[in-house]
């Protein structure tokens, strides 16, 4: 029950894009055909769950017992970097064609503030999912990474598919390209405001 | 260039969030009111102008290879640096920031100027470079967060201007797509006179 709650949160009342700003830089930057926007967003939910399931345990198996958690920002960059280049590799090697979909969006999650966002947020903030305020064990984490990663993809497809008809009409020359992207942007963080008070 | 005109191209002319439009998650998470803008676009400003300086000095000791991990890495520190020391002195503004300090790191604008400028210019003209593009963040920052207040608050600074409520939506998420957008389509009109 806790795990359904966590995906609804994450995924719709919670929108990790239009809620809590996090990896607007690829939300506006390749979102401007559905097919890429996709791709970009099998790529975060890969990541971002390997990511969280690796820094959750760097967390409580190596910074914690060390006393040593301001090191916590330099090793998770750290750790979600190399985590990325293995990935490429590994693809490369298993499923050229899994690489072959997801390769050119790789190299662009290491500097997506939404993953290292997730990574930080599960060890660090208390959620309440049923009941008394807790951190998130293991598997809540990474359940957590999953859906957070699902919603980034539906507002991020959404917001393609919008961007897609917007190019057919005509804009005022100054509002032209990001301004208003950022209107529509607004448009549908306010429709999925709906969701709020839903968990 | 002269030291004078580095400082200032970074407030109009390569503003990074008008501009450049970088730095996005920042400029939107944080910018609920003109304090919060502020203390986010000087946060910034800090790390840039040390990573800045710091690049410059060892950009010449770090093979090609592996310059961006190293980039990383001192960014990474200089984060933490500036953790520690907002935690002692600002700790209320650190609570409200929270994730968006740590988020620094991955921050486009800090690892964008690294690449672009710092790695090949003196260590002087790179920290002039870092502030000016540090201050036309924490300019459009504070623009930002003063709009959204005045609109959702109704008040400056935290002075309430008069009572009853705002509306509400300014302060909330959708609140900051819309005004970043208007107030770039402002920006863009004004440049184009």
């Amino acid at each position: 029950m806790e795990y359904i709650l966590i995906i609804i949160s994450a995924v719709f009342v919670n929108n990790i894009l239009l809620a809590q700003f996090l990896g607007v830089c690829p939300f506006l930057g390749v979102s401007n055909k559905v097919s890429t926007a996709v791709g970009m967003s099998g790529a975060v939910c890969f990541v971002m769950a390997v990511a969280t399931l690796v820094t959750y345990l760097v967390q409580y198996y190596m910074l914690v017992p060390l006393g040593i958690e301001f090191m916590q920002t330099i090793t998770f960059i750290l750790v979600i970097a190399a985590l990325v280049q293995m990935v490429e590799i590994i693809l490369k090697k298993i499923s050229p064609s899994l690489y072959q979909a997801l390769g050119i969006f790789l190299p662009l999650i290491t500097t997506n503030c939404a993953v290292l966002g997730v990574a930080i947020l599960v060890v660090s903030k208390e959620f309440t999912f049923g009941g008394e305020p807790h951190m998130l064990n293991l598997a809540g984490s990474v359940v957590y990474a999953i859906a957070s990663a699902l919603g980034f993809g539906l507002a991020m497809t959404l917001f393609a598919g919008l961007r897609e008809q917007l190019d057919l009409n005509s804009v005022p020359k100054a509002m032209k390209g990001v301004p208003i992207a950022l209107v529509t942007a607004g448009i549908l963080a306010m429709a999925f405001m709906g969701f709020s008070g839903l968990v | 260039m002269s030291k004078l005109s580095l400082i200032t191209k970074g407030l109009i002319k390569d503003n990074p969030t008008f501009v450049l439009v970088l730095g996005m998650c920042p400029t939107l998470g944080t910018t609920t009111s003109a304090i919060n803008g502020l203390g986010m676009g000087l946060a910034t400003t800090f790390v840039l102008v040390l990573s800045n300086m710091l690049i410059s000095a060892v950009a010449s000791l770090i093979p090609s290879k592996v310059k961006i991990p190293c980039y990383i890495v001192i960014i990474a520190s200089l984060v933490t640096v500036l953790q520690f020391v907002m935690q002692a002195y600002v700790p209320a503004l650190y609570e409200t920031l929270g994730l968006f300090i740590p988020l620094i790191v991955v921050n486009c604008i800090v690892l964008g100027r690294a690449e672009a400028y710092a790695c090949k210019n003196s260590v002087i003209d790179s920290a002039c470079d870092g502030l000016g593009i540090g201050l036309g963040f924490s300019l459009s920052l504070t623009v930002i967060g003063f709009v959204r207040e005045l609109l959702g608050g109704l008040s400056i600074f935290g002075n309430k201007l008069c009572d009853g409520d705002g509306m509400l939506a300014f302060v909330l998420a959708p609140g900051a797509f819309l005004v970043l957008g208007y107030l770039m389509m402002l920006f863009n009109k004004a440049k184009a006179k």
